[in-house]
């Protein structure tokens, strides 16, 4: 008999966990340089917060007195140590605009966008890894031709048009669906005055609240746009998932499950997708994260009252706070996504967590 | 009756510049016995075994003469069918456990799966049957083996758990290929002769196949000497020695070694007719 190879860890889970604790100090060592930088933009930028706010005929000496108290007297490491101390108690500054606390506008924006992030990439992975999945079973097949032209499709065509031509089919021609916004009207208001919102986004409220009216009326105005979202991911997705599983199932293991007399269902959706899981995660979550940053042009179209149409809206007004505002939070959200699919990585990947 | 039965068995690869033929008109039978598949390396050993099994993925495909496995049509066999020998009554152990167990299963789950599966045994029934198995490749600590991963262990350690799986079943028959050349030469004896106990106790037919002449003749009753995807010569692995063609017999002579170059053998007289026969 050899001697037995160096034995597995007795826990697995404390180096996991030492491995979480480093993901959260590489979290806030990227936050806080994302805040340095939106510091630096906007002592940089050319607008005057003192001046937008005391108007063009304020004395001197008013000004002096808004400089002292937005503490723009201090020197500007200390400036820089409010702005964190701030942010990290929630506060994103006063949006010009509008008077209001960034933060607070914010949280009212961003539930919309996560709402509709959500609902596409749930939609674009339940259909993109089963099309990918056969894609990659019946390669040259009629399916894999059918999946990679309508992936080809998702990818070249530009989503403005896309969404401009669902509009006018689905709403304005067929009228199976709702048109621009979350909701109609009435439902909007009942919402706002009769229901209680736990986390901002209608399909949950409503729900929670029992309001399901409200919540058949959300899904017919969301269904659009988020199935558009789905599209766009459901095209990466099944490409990704199709090029992972071809190149699983010609690894030997994939024999030995067949040497096993193993069925090909579980071939495939149990021992090749285990492994095509590991990099998968990355790509749905990088693809969720494309979703929630980058679907401006989406909630131009619907009306959507998310976080892209609000920065879009405050870059148009010059509104550096609210601009700044929702650069943060948008960085905060794809750095939580990073670590998030960092996690799931190492607990579907044994190799990962040594 | 013999076990397995091949006449005539060819193994094609459709590829752009035409088909290759990998193996070309292989005919054997085999009882409970011991059968050594020689030959360097491309010659279509493992094309050969893995045809018996039907796992031969397009653009590959199989025909034969005839291919039966004890008494039943292997050629005709719908996949279902095949399904049932695999595993259940012919086995294969392959070259390299750090490719053939699956990377992200733990050793336990991979060992009971045909159990819960196939035999429906619980839990508890399926694991002892495991630690049982792993037991009989003399792994020490096996408790704690079915809780590893494939990659926490050593290949010798992998290549057992992976001899450990096939023989759970309690197979007929064991295609073993090349089953030591991926290990360290200090375990590779140890590996060999744990193969080679079981399978002797067992009473099932082995199909062993090497490049090593020398140590498939130890371990088979019967050797076959492929080159270029036919059978050259098959002789007794006790008349070895007086093998006749020059292809085994330049097998035999140059004593290849395990882990060294592969390609052509050096010092093999390849000026017969054998040699080019059938080439492309
Ligand atoms: N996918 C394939 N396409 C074309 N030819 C292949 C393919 N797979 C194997 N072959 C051919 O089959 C031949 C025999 O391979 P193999 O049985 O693995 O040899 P051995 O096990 O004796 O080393 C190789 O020489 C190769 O040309
Ligand atoms: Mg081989």
């Amino acid at each position: 008999m050899t001697a037995l190879p160096a034995p597995p860890p007795r826990s697995r889970l404390l180096p996991f966990l030492g491995q979480i604790a480093l993901g959260i100090g590489t979290l806030a060592i990227t936050l806080l340089g994302l805040l340095l930088i939106t510091f630096i933009i906007a002592r940089v930028v050319p607008t005057d917060p003192v001046l937008s706010i005391v108007g063009e005929r304020a004395t001197e000496a008013q000004m002096e007195a808004i400089r002292v108290k937005l503490g723009l007297d201090l020197p500007l490491w200390q400036q820089f140590f409010i702005y964190v101390r701030d942010a990290l108690q929630g506060d994103l500054g006063t949006s010009i605009r509008t008077g209001q606390s960034v933060t607070a506008e914010i949280a009212r924006y961003f539930p919309a966008t996560l709402e509709l992030a959500t609902l596409g990439t749930i939609f674009g992975t339940l259909v993109g890894v089963p099309a990918g999945v056969l894609a990659a079973t019946r390669p040259g097949s009629i399916a894999d031709q059918i999946v990679r032209v309508v992936g080809l499709m998702g990818y070249s065509m530009p989503v403005f048009w896309l969404g401009l031509i669902g509009l006018l089919v689905f709403y304005g021609k067929l009228d199976w669906v709702s048109g621009p916004g979350r909701l109609d009207p009435t439902y909007d208001m009942m919402m706002q005055f009769t229901l209680t919102s736990y986390t901002g986004m209608i399909l949950i409220d409503a729900a929670l609240n029992g309001a399901w009216d409200v919540f058949a009326n959300a899904i017919s105005h969301i269904i659009l746009p988020a199935g558009l979202l789905g599209y766009v991911s459901m095209a990466y997705i099944s490409r990704m998932t199709r090029s992972f599983m071809m190149n699983e199932l010609g690894q030997e293991y994939i024999t030995t499950a067949r040497v096993k007399g193993m069925p090909e269902w579980r071939v495939i959706w149990v021992h090749a997708m285990k492994n095509v899981l590991v990099p998968l995660i990355t790509v749905i979550a990088l693809s969720y994260a494309y979703l929630l940053e980058g679907s401006v042009l989406t909630e131009t179209i619907f009306a959507w009252p998310g976080l892209g149409s609000y920065i879009t809206d405050a870059l148009f007004a010059a509104d550096m706070p609210a601009v700044l505002g929702g650069t943060v939070v948008v960085g905060v959200v794809f750095v939580t996504l990073n670590m998030a699919s960092d996690i799931l990585y190492r607990l579907v990947d044994p190799r990962a967590r040594a | 009756m013999s076990l397995l039965e091949v006449k005539n068995l060819r193994v094609t690869f459709d590829t752009e510049t035409g088909p290759v033929q990998a193996v070309r008109g292989v005919s054997f039978s085999l009882g409970h016995e011991r059968l050594g598949i020689v030959g360097e390396s491309g010659s279509g050993k493992t094309m050969t075994g893995r045809a018996v099994l039907r796992l031969i993925r397009p653009p590959g495909r199989v025909d034969a003469d005839v291919m039966t496995f004890d008494g039943q049509d292997l050629l005709n066999a719908t996949e279902r069918e095949m399904r049932a020998l695999r595993g259940k009554r012919i086995g294969m152990v392959m070259q390299d456990p750090k490719y053939s167990l699956n990377p992200v299963m733990t050793v336990g789950r991979q060992l009971t799966e045909g159990l819960r599966l196939r035999d429906k045994l619980g839990r508890a029934d399926a694991t002892a049957k495991a630690i049982a198995a792993l037991d009989a490749v003399q792994i020490r600590d096996p408790a704690r083996v079915m809780e590893a991963y494939p990659h926490e262990l050593s290949g010798g350690m992998g290549q057992r758990v992976m001899i450990a799986m096939m023989l759970i079943p309690e197979p007929d028959l064991l295609i073993a290929d090349e089953p030591t050349s991926a290990l360290d030469v200090t375990v590779q004896a140890e590996v060999l002769s744990i193969l080679d106990g079981l399978v002797r106790d067992r009473g099932m037919g082995l199909i062993f196949i090497s490049h090593d002449l020398r140590l498939v003749a130890r371990f088979c009753d019967r050797v076959l000497v492929m080159h270029k995807g036919v059978v050259v010569e098959e002789v007794a692995a006790a008349n070895l020695l007086e093998a006749k063609h020059p292809y085994t017999r330049g097998l035999l002579n140059c004593l290849p070694r395990i882990g060294g170059p592969r390609g052509p053998l050096p010092g093999l007289d390849r000026s017969g007719a054998w040699a080019t026969e059938g080439a492309p």
